[in-house]
């Protein structure tokens, strides 16, 4: 009913190329995140989805209609902002009412449609205030209701958590990935808070400096990134890599030694490896403990091993002390080999 | 010694407050009373008997209330005429002041166009020339193309002397209406143009409100220009100035409260957006 496609889609900031030729199908229904750094362009490419961005070359399509050069209104988007940009002048019933009334809805429909939005999202008590006696959640629900009432087909949010306390965030996460399941509109989330991603997301495209550097379903982000970047910018801590260097299908670190990516002779080579995917006994691996960071449900250790430190996710209940040394032993399915060089991930025998 | 030293530094801190504060509002209302007292006389004049004018010692209290002196004013020829023609004069200067400067301003505040600054800057130096070098080969022009003697042409020179402020006044007005608002508005299916009704205008409504009182008053209270460009459709100010040497001095009292009620509507309405121009936080 409604997929999304970017195709070769380039925008130009005076000097500076904000994207630089995305390619990108978002299939319908499906949640998408667009997830990066500030600056990657994340945003920019929303904006140039929503029609508020002209873009400098490529199409972007909405279902089977290129839309590239349409205004917002005749896209059949929705958006919720940043700032939430409720409306200060209009009370919350007359902005969930906003976008059905330029829709030139019945009077009746209104009320129904208004209603149905207030109740999805618990705004039912604040109907009659105004945005400035609610709360930044509150005022943030009254954006996204806004938002769905329309029946716009695709759903389009821009760091719609990214104004609210931590504990608030985390509620209102769940509930955004609820309303999805509920609505099933096509979404494309922007944000730069991975968790938020690889909480929500069916699937993520990661971005750097204007490119998609990797798109695919959060496990998959996860447990194999593409390149060093996307090891790096997801997981927290992020993965660890290793120098080492190819040698007849083993890998030598700076005094370890392991089974490595075959047909790479001579080659630099990055070890990543999660934090958690490290077990503690016998291994490859010696190292000192440097700090050992409780952290309740575990602890976290930074290992010094040779030239590189390491961290190590390890069980709650052992103890350990600086300075002690640690055998460790990294779980070989979960190895990603990287080419030092270019920071792309050698490809996988598996 | 730490203990009994402190007491004696924080009496001597409330004796610096003090001084500051005796400072503070001392200059306060020396600043008050310098506009204030001018005015209260004035306003104590314009409503005593017309000779009271005259008396010495002056009684700083309206012992003999009247409104003789404020009706003789009214009354006079050429009053009622000139205030009507400062009226119309002063709501042109509305309309065609606001008309093109508030689309200017909204252009400075939402668009980073070529020239952007250089606009700006223009904008203020407009108010470099004064007006009385500027009013000689204005009134020729005007006799040239056929504006002297006309409210038009009044209207005309007053929206250009309060135009740089509405401009600049608007710009502020509509920077502080979020962009996203009117993007807002946009998605969920405004035109560009629909946005900036629905939205941005009705927020900035209150700031425009306040120029359009600045723009009154700017030309309610504008001599020079007035006078120059016209003979016999004067504004009140023009009027009154015209008749200075033949007139009593409770005809200039009276005429001179009568020319500051606006002002003081003005001030009421204007003091919030004011802040905002030129006080913290811009």
């Amino acid at each position: 009913m409604a997929s999304v496609a970017f195709e070769a889609v380039r925008k130009v900031f005076g000097k500076t190329t904000a994207l630089k030729d995305i390619d990108l199908v978002i299939r319908d229904g499906e949640f998408m995140v667009l997830l990066g750094p500030s600056g990657c362009g994340k945003t920019t490419l929303l904006r140039c989805l929503a029609g508020l961005e002209r873009i400098d070359g490529g199409t972007v399509r909405i279902g089977d209609r290129e839309v590239s050069d349409l205004p917002p209104r005749d896209r059949n988007i929705a958006m919720v902002f940043q700032s939430y940009a409720v409306f200060p002048h209009m009370k919350v019933y007359d902005n969930i009412a906003f976008g059905l009334r330029m829709r030139k809805k019945t009077k009746p429909e209104i009320e129904k449609r208004v209603r149905e939005g207030a109740a999805l999202l618990q705004l039912e008590p604040y109907l009659d205030r105004y945005p400035a006696q609610l709360s930044g959640g509150q005022r943030q629900r009254v954006a996204v209701a806004r938002a769905i009432v329309t029946d716009a087909p695709v759903l389009l949010m821009d760091e719609p958590l990214s104004n609210l306390d931590a504990l608030l965030r985390l509620h209102a996460r769940a509930e955004l990935k609820r309303l999805h399941t509920d609505v099933k509109r096509t979404t494309v989330y922007v944000t730069h808070d991975q968790i938020e991603a690889l909480s929500m997301g069916d699937r993520i495209a990661v971005m750097k400096d204007g490119e998609i550097v990797q798109v695919d379903t959060p496990v998959v982000l996860y447990d194999r990134p593409a390149s060093v970047f996307v090891g790096s910018f997801i997981g927290s801590p992020p993965m660890n890599f290793m120098r080492a260097v190819a040698k007849d299908g083993t890998a030598v670190g700076d005094g370890w030694q392991i089974a490595g990516p075959p047909g790479m002779d001579g080659r630099a080579l990055l070890l990543g490896i999660r934090p958690e995917n490290i077990r503690i006994g016998e291994g490859p691996f010696r190292g000192r403990v440097v700090v050992a960071e409780p952290l309740g449900s575990h602890t976290l250790l930074t290992v010094k091993i040779g030239g590189d430190s390491l961290k190590v996710v390890a069980p709650a209940d052992d103890v350990f002390k600086p300075d002690q040394m640690l055998q460790l032993a990294p779980e070989p399915h979960k190895i990603r080999w990287m080419d030092e060089t270019t920071g792309g991930a050698v490809a996988a025998p598996n | 010694m730490t203990a009994a030293s402190a007491p004696a530094k924080r009496a001597s801190l409330t004796r610096r407050t003090v001084i500051d504060r005796v400072l503070l509002y001392g200059a306060a209302i020396f600043l008050a009373a310098w506009t204030l007292v001018p005015i209260y006389l004035i306003a104590v004049a314009a409503f005593s008997e017309s000779l009271a004018v005259y008396d010495f010692p002056k009684s700083l209290l309206p012992t003999q209330f009247s409104t003789d002196t404020m009706s003789f004013f009214v009354n006079s020829t050429g009053v009622l005429p000139s205030v009507k023609n400062s009226i119309i004069v002063a709501l042109g200067t509305i309309v065609l002041s606001l008309a093109i400067g508030a689309p200017a301003g909204y252009a400075l505040a939402r668009f980073r166009f070529p020239g952007r600054d250089m606009f700006h800057l223009a904008v203020l130096s407009s108010k470099m020339f004064p007006i009385a070098i500027l009013s000689i080969p204005l009134a020729v022009a005007f006799i040239g193309i056929g504006l002297y003697d006309t409210l038009l042409g009044v209207v005309i020179i007053h929206s250009a002397m309060v135009l740089p402020f509405v401009v600049i006044v608007t710009a502020g007005v509509f920077y502080s209406v979020s962009r996203e608002l009117e993007e807002a508005a946009m998605t969920l299916g405004t035109s560009r143009f629909g946005a900036f009704m629905r939205v941005a205008l009705p927020l900035a409504l209150p700031g425009l409100a306040a120029a359009a009182i600045f723009a009154f008053v700017s030309s309610w209270n504008e001599v020079f220009a007035a006078t120059i460009l016209t003979v016999r459709e004067r504004t009140l100010p023009a009027h009154i100035l015209a008749t200075l040497n033949q007139s009593p001095l409770y005809f200039k009292f009276a005429g001179g409260f009568f020319m500051i009620i606006p002002s003081l509507f003005f001030i009421f309405f204007m003091r919030k957006y004011l802040f905002n121009l030129w006080g913290p936080g811009r």
